[in-house]
């Protein structure tokens, strides 16, 4: 065209898509669209926790037992570490929303380091488990002297165990790979008033992801009194 | 009205030379493009490969079962054959097939968007969905899988020797791309909309698309988890699913049906989404009960989620929670038939005419409400533990899935065709092969009602010789059948290069898709459209076009 050189009336954000109207549609897209996929997420966790419900009434002794190989102190360490992640997530947002540059980074840095502690003491106590015996299949050769006829119920609850936080750390791992690069990007000076739905976006997830361990942590390590 | 109609107002400007085909060529073109017209087509071609796939084996299962003796396969092969049929069309053609080809092609336009939402998220679907079919494919090619299509346990997990894992994991991983597809059409749908196109002068496909995005959204999790169950039960070998183990079998067909009978309204939704359109066109009138029948498809994707145990009557539940989801099961007739008799009724006292997408549509209807009324035989409980795992069960789901949405698919082809391409398909032959269709379907499967209700059942490969009439008229309805589904594949080829061109609006619809050239530019118009008329408003959208024509 040739009136490129004219100076338009509403000059194009840099990251404005161009099938999108302006950058206000453009953000409540992208929040609509994670929060289509959380509410997809609570549905995928929902047949998990579904069959927990189920196995908890049918083996009702065993998992009580089962409870019992959990560190509850390493579980609330945890438990705090991670809502002190979902703080600082939070802040990185309004960093971001208020256009301060400095702060979006350092506190997504934050955000990244505590994410990375959760995830170190989770190897910590699936190493635990693993050196017990409690690995479920093959590996498992945990015998419960006093009550051996729960044996088979308490591998059945390790198996939810390491299948409901393994599928919550995989979370965290995809979360930790979208901190590094949204912490690259406002490095970069992406973000600004205008435009800071990637860390929102991020944010929400990032908060469902909690969210989900504040449901399981009860369930796997304090539901035995 | 003044004498003018809707065909004398087309476009005074010339058809644009760039459209969404010719804009770049090449294969990275169209492997990387972002173009929802484009991906569509990707779709398009990728399902009807595998349409054809699981035809074979379908072909092959009829083949055997014209004598009562299995004499051509062993029952092994057999129990192979119905399962890849089963997983090659339901994951790979018939949820993806409405909403993934045509929805994609078509729904953005009709809202007045130069593209979905999220267009990398829309190509990450279908090559999620293509890693997925590949997943089915290699276990096609190494030997195949023997569990049926359910997988149910413990046998899928215990005794199988065939490819569960790798069958299983192709599902999973096309299950995303299902689920992307639907967050895309409603985040669309919700933020996307031209400005004038309210909620209520929304194309009635719109709506029904919409419900089925939110049940792929809703209920595909569900299926993942209970794959991944799966998966994890047979690697480790411990017993979440089964018996031996400590594990639940019947949790297993609750999970796997909790996504799997709402994935049946995955499958129809989209194909009532078609009939809404169709009908409005070729009647030349609003469809009646326009916001009955968009909210009917609201109200199937929400008791679409309460029906699932319906499957599970013989499987030991008790009589009580039986009995509730028999009656749940009943309910969702009510929206379905204000579906059938909102189409009729626009249809009375119309000028219909008869081209190929209302004939295969008109077919719908009446296959639909057949297998319609046969799913209420079988949400009563004495009569479906009477005919569980019988053919008559197989003909009801035929009715519903091959009746309704592959005649509705078909339709849509046809209907959209001259959009997609820009070519007119040849309108004589298309209606041999709607009639081909319309009787092979019959002839296959209507048999099969016949024959399951005397007790023939399901899954063998042998059967009493006193059934073989009726197994020879249903195979051969499946070669009229197989006839009817070829000859389109033939002349709608030849109509890309040899077809008359089509208009903007060949049809003389109401439509946005009908407002912008055919094939459409890249960004679907040449600048957004303001929608001052309701859906299917045929004077107000007359009248709209005459102002833009003669400004």
């Amino acid at each position: 065209m040739s009136d490129a050189a004219l100076p338009e009336e509403h000059p194009h954000h840099p990251f404005l898509q161009h099938h999108f109207e302006d950058m206000g549609q453009q953000h409540e897209a992208s929040t609509l669209g994670m929060w289509m996929f959380l509410a997809t997420e609570i549905l995928f966790f929902g047949g998990f926790f579904c069959a927990y419900a189920v196995y908890r009434t049918m083996y009702f002794g065993a998992f009580r037992a089962g409870a019992d190989h959990q560190n509850w102190r390493i579980g609330a360490a945890n438990t705090i570490v991670l809502i002190g992640s979902s703080l600082t997530m939070a802040l990185a947002v309004w960093a971001a929303q208020t256009s301060r540059r400095k702060l979006t980074v350092i506190m997504l840095i934050l955000t990244l380091l505590l994410g990375g502690v959760f995830l170190g003491v989770k190897m910590y106590e699936y190493h635990s488990h693993w050196e017990e015996g409690l690995f479920p299949g093959t590996h498992f050769t945990y015998v419960d002297h006093q009550h051996p006829e729960l044996t088979k119920g308490i591998e059945l609850f390790m198996t939810f165990y390491f299948g409901l936080t393994g599928l919550h750390a995989m979370h965290m791992i995809v979360g930790v790979g979208l901190l590094i690069w949204m912490i690259l990007r406002a490095y970069r000076g992406d973000f600004g008033a205008e435009y800071y739905a990637p860390v929102e976006v991020m944010g929400l997830y990032w908060h469902f992801v909690d969210i989900v361990w504040i449901f399981l942590f009860p369930l796997l390590y304090l539901l035995h009194y | 009205m003044t004498s003018q109609t809707i065909d004398d107002v087309q476009f005074i400007e010339p058809i644009p030379k760039r459209n969404y085909l010719n804009v770049e060529y090449g294969v990275f073109s169209w492997l990387l493009t972002k173009d929802h017209k484009r991906i569509g087509i990707l779709y398009l071609i990728s399902v009807t490969l595998l349409f054809f796939v699981g035809g074979i084996f379908a072909f092959l299962l009829r083949l055997e079962l014209l004598t009562p003796e299995g004499d051509l396969f062993t029952s092994d092969t057999y129990n192979k054959l119905f399962t890849l049929h089963g997983i090659v069309m339901i994951f790979f053609f018939l949820i993806p097939a409405i909403p993934s080809a045509l929805g994609n092609f078509i729904l953005p336009i009709m809202l007045g968007a130069k593209d979905l939402a999220f267009p990398r998220i829309n190509l990450l679907s279908w090559y999620l969905y293509v890693i997925g079919a590949l997943f089915g494919i290699y276990v096609i090619v190494t030997g195949g899988v023997d569990t049926g299509w359910t997988f149910y346990t413990p046998f899928s997990t215990q005794y199988s020797n065939t490819h569960v894992f790798a069958t299983t994991l192709g599902a999973f991983i096309t299950g995303f791309s299902s689920i992307l597809t639907g967050l895309n059409f409603i985040v669309t749908t919700h933020r996307m909309r031209a400005p004038g196109l309210t909620w209520f002068r929304l194309p009635l496909f719109v709506w029904s698309i919409y419900a089925t995005s939110i049940v792929q959204l809703l209920a595909t999790p569900v299926l993942a988890i209970t794959l991944a169950l799966l998966m994890f039960e047979r690697v480790l070998g411990v017993g979440i699913f089964d018996p031996g183990l400590g594990g639940d079998p019947v949790l297993y067909q609750h999970l796997f049906w909790f996504y799997s009978h709402p994935a049946v309204y995955i499958m129809v939704l989209p194909a009532m989404a078609v009939v809404s359109e169709v009908v409005a066109a070729f009647t030349r009138k609003r469809i009646f009960g326009y916001s009955f029948v968009a909210f009917s498809s609201l109200a199937i994707a929400f008791l679409s989620f309460l029906v699932w145990a319906h499957h599970l009557f013989v499987a030991g539940i008790s009589v009580y929670s039986a009995m509730v989801f028999s009656f749940l099961s009943m309910l969702v007739a009510v929206p379905s038939a204000i579906k059938v008799f909102n189409w009729t009724a626009t249809m009375y006292k119309a000028s219909v005419s008869w081209q190929t997408p209302m004939l295969y549509i008109l077919g719908f209807i009446g296959l639909f409400t057949i297998g319609g009324v046969t799913g209420l035989f079988l949400a009563a409980l004495g009569i479906d533990v009477h005919v569980t795992d019988s053919y008559f069960v197989v003909a009801h789901f035929h009715y519903i899935m091959v009746g309704g949405t592959v005649m509705a698919y078909m339709a849509g082809i046809h209907y959209w065709w001259p959009k997609i391409t820009g070519r007119m398909y040849p309108e004589w032959w298309a209606r041999l092969g709607a009639l081909l269709v319309f009787v092979g379907f019959n002839l296959t499967f209507f048999p099969q009602f016949i024959v399951g209700y005397v007790g023939m059942p399901r899954r063998y490969h042998a059967y009493a010789p006193e059934f073989q009439v009726l197994n020879v008229l249903s195979t051969a309805g499946a070669t009229v059948l197989a006839v009817g589904y070829l000859l389109p594949m033939v002349y709608l080829l030849w109509s890309l290069g040899w077809g008359r061109k089509a208009g903007a609006n060949p049809w003389g619809a109401v439509g946005l898709e009908w407002v912008t050239s055919s094939p459409p530019p890249k960004d679907n118009f040449h600048e957004t459209p303001v929608v001052t008329w309701d859906a299917y408003d045929y004077p107000a959208f007359l009248k709209a076009m005459k102002e833009t024509q003669h400004v």
